[in-house]
């Protein structure tokens, strides 16, 4: 018997009497009305800056801005204009290494806890949300959901091969417990809500 | 006397040496208490998602075969490689093959208390592979050769002149500056190349979903994510207890995981990876190591259903007083009192002892794990396989004699009083009386309780 047929035969042997699955069904009243306001807040609490803007062309000019100043940045998104080609699938870390700002579209929102999700075919690349210095979300202020239980009845699992919910900054409490922003992963979270 | 040295109590007397340190560390883990507190009674329906995460594990172990079978496929259709492992030494022997059939020289780990349970990366540096911690508190203790004190926390024993100490050495970091911002900066630098130079990246696995063939990694710093998405081939190593039945799960155990641990709503990237990325190589190794036997303890299967959150770590005042290295296991506190027996029962048969039997465990465990239950039990099951200390079992027989018989104890509590007035050094010799070693002896009061009661009844 091999490894994994010994671990099969020990589990059916040694496994309890068979107990139902349960129907998961959180009893939740949120206020839809107040959602966005929350998703903000939570942002911020987490160490995220997010601001809600009417018209893309404010999101538009924060990134010419960036370019203008010099800074390489990555914009992923065509809601912001032309989207760097030169970024993608095949790209390895060193060459993602000195991007300094990537703007990314994100699907969903969640208000009990600020996560964003982004999925693989968004971000061109899975190491840019992670390796960039600063990253930039841009969400449709309609796909904000309650909590995590909705999230995950929007979501498909599997369609993509990676996605990722993310909650603000990297960070780390690692020594005495002092937080400090910028561990691994990008050193600033900015989240554009678009109305 | 090799025995004694992985005792609790003797690894706790080390620890309790620097009084300061254990006040810091009390009262640090008591602040990520408090913190949990406020996130979980932020959630009206806290309670409601505890029971349905207890409810859903303890439904998936009484269908663990088949989940596992479930979740092997899916990930095979996804183009995941799977491995199974029957213990420590066959995982470590799978990921050092992987390794050298494609010729690799350095390796980047997230957090898996798996690989700490396996002692992977001892295994891999015999065989001349580095291998990086890339966890910041796990990079800490790697660098000190010590090991995490907290499956959460891992570097929690350290200060910050500890930190500042060991990367002057190791990092060329200036001496003496302790600023955590300018420490972590330091690691950040530094472990960046080994990311982007990485050829081959280890991480845990935090849930694998049977029916989608996923798995989810939780990290805030970032550092999963760093190593997995840049190296050409990413290993994800996981106890067959990591599996649960749906993806819509997640959204009951991803609720209750970063609450219960340090009081975060979420972490900030919950990572599920399903395929690997274009040219890129993913396995997952599937790993029993002890655990089927645990299954098939009734008593004790439940402590399967752990997240390993923490929470139990940071509420237990035995922990918090002693430090996580006193349990001398890959996973101390609690939740490693009962399960690390089972992983070997000898050397591991003082750690249910170290628990006041106060219930705060349990309490806080997202899962509903009757922590402190077994812990009794685990004393009981130890104590008849005669696994305890002869001095304690002379103790346990004696206490018992004594209270069987009324009149033996209200003579042995006259006697106790007796002695207590008349003899108090030898009450306050810490030889004889190890209880003293931390405080005072009362006073002894004039009378029992019983002879005050017929005195006072009328």
């Amino acid at each position: 018997m091999n490894s994994r047929e010994k671990i099969l035969a020990a589990i059916a042997i040694n496994k309890p009497a068979f107990q139902p699955m349960p129907d998961v069904v959180v009893d939740i009243k949120y206020d839809y009305s107040v959602l966005v306001p929350q998703f903000l807040n939570i942002l911020q609490i987490n160490g995220a800056t997010a601001v809600w803007v009417e018209n893309v062309q404010t999101i538009k000019d924060d990134l010419q801005k960036n370019i203008a100043g010099g800074h390489y940045t990555i914009n992923t998104t065509e809601v912001l204009g032309i989207v760097n080609e030169e970024i993608n699938i095949n790209s390895n870390p060193a060459f993602l290494d000195p991007v300094e700002i990537a703007y990314i579209s994100g699907t969903l929102g969640i208000a009990e806890n600020g996560a964003i999700w982004l999925e693989e075919s968004k971000m061109r690349n899975r190491l840019l949300p992670f390796i960039c210095q600063h990253l930039v979300i841009v969400l449709d202020v309609t796909k904000i959901v309650a909590d995590m239980h909705e999230a995950y009845k929007r979501i498909t699992l599997g369609n993509e091969g990676y996605g990722v919910f993310v909650a603000g900054p990297s960070k780390t409490a690692d020594i005495e417990q002092s937080l400090v922003v910028g561990a691994h992963g990008a050193r600033s979270l900015k989240v554009y809500l678009l109305s | 006397m090799e025995h004694n040295k992985r005792n609790h109590s003797a690894l706790s007397a080390i620890f309790n040496e620097d009084e300061k340190r254990v006040d810091w560390h009390d009262e640090t883990l008591w602040f990520v208490r408090s913190k949990r507190d406020r996130a979980v009674h932020n959630v009206p329906e806290w309670e409601q998602l505890r029971e349905y995460g207890s409810e859903i594990k303890n439904h998936t172990l009484s269908n663990l075969d088949q989940y596992l079978i479930e979740f092997e496929k899916k990930a095979r259709s996804n183009g995941i490689h799977i491995h199974w492992a029957e213990d420590a030494k066959e995982h470590n022997e799978i990921i050092s093959e992987i390794i050298r059939n494609n010729q690799v020289k350095h390796v980047v780990k997230s957090k898996s208390m798996l690989t700490e349970e396996c002692d992977l990366n001892s295994y891999l540096t015999s065989q001349g592979i580095e291998v990086i911690d890339t966890d910041l508190g796990e990079y800490i203790v790697q660098l000190r050769k010590e090991h995490p004190s907290h499956i959460v926390l891992p570097a929690i024993h350290l200060k910050r002149e500890d930190v500042s100490n060991t990367f002057h050495s190791h990092l060329h970091t200036e001496k003496g500056n302790n600023n955590p911002q300018y420490l972590a900066e330091a690691a950040r630098q530094h472990m960046r190349r080994k990311f982007i130079f990485s050829e081959l990246a280890i991480t845990g696995v935090n849930f694998a979903v049977a029916e989608t063939g996923g798995f989810v990694v939780c990290t805030n710093e970032g550092n999963a994510d760093m190593g997995a998405h840049a190296a050409g081939i990413h290993i994800a190593c996981m106890g067959i207890e990591k599996i649960i039945p749906k993806a819509e799960h997640l959204g009951v155990f991803l609720r209750l995981l970063t609450r219960s641990a340090t009081g975060q709503p979420i972490t900030v990237y919950s990572s599920h990876f399903h395929k690997p990325r274009n040219g890129q190589q993913m396995h997952v190794v599937i790993v029993d190591n002890g655990r089927t036997r645990q299954l098939g303890r009734p008593d004790f299967r439940n402590s399967l259903k752990c997240i390993r959150c923490g929470a139990c770590f940071n509420t237990c005042p035995v922990y918090r007083r002693s430090g996580g290295h006193s349990y001398h296991s890959a996973v101390a506190g609690p939740i490693g009192a009962i399960l690390n027996p089972n992983i070997n029962m000898q050397e591991n048969a003082d750690l249910p002892f170290a628990s006041t039997l106060c219930g705060s465990c349990s309490n806080v465990c997202p899962v509903k794990i009757d922590i402190h239950d077994q812990l009794w039990k685990w004393r009981q099951a130890l104590t008849k396989k005669g696994h305890v200390s002869s001095g304690k079992r002379l103790g346990m027989k004696m206490m018992s004699f004594v209270v069987s018989y009324p009149s033996i104890y209200r003579v042995a509590g006259r006697t106790g009083r007796w002695i207590m007035r008349y003899f108090p050094s030898l009450l306050a010799n810490k030889t004889i009386n190890s209880w003293y070693k931390q405080r005072e002896m009362p006073v002894p009061p004039r009378q029992s309780f019983r002879t005050w009661y017929f005195k006072n009844k009328k």
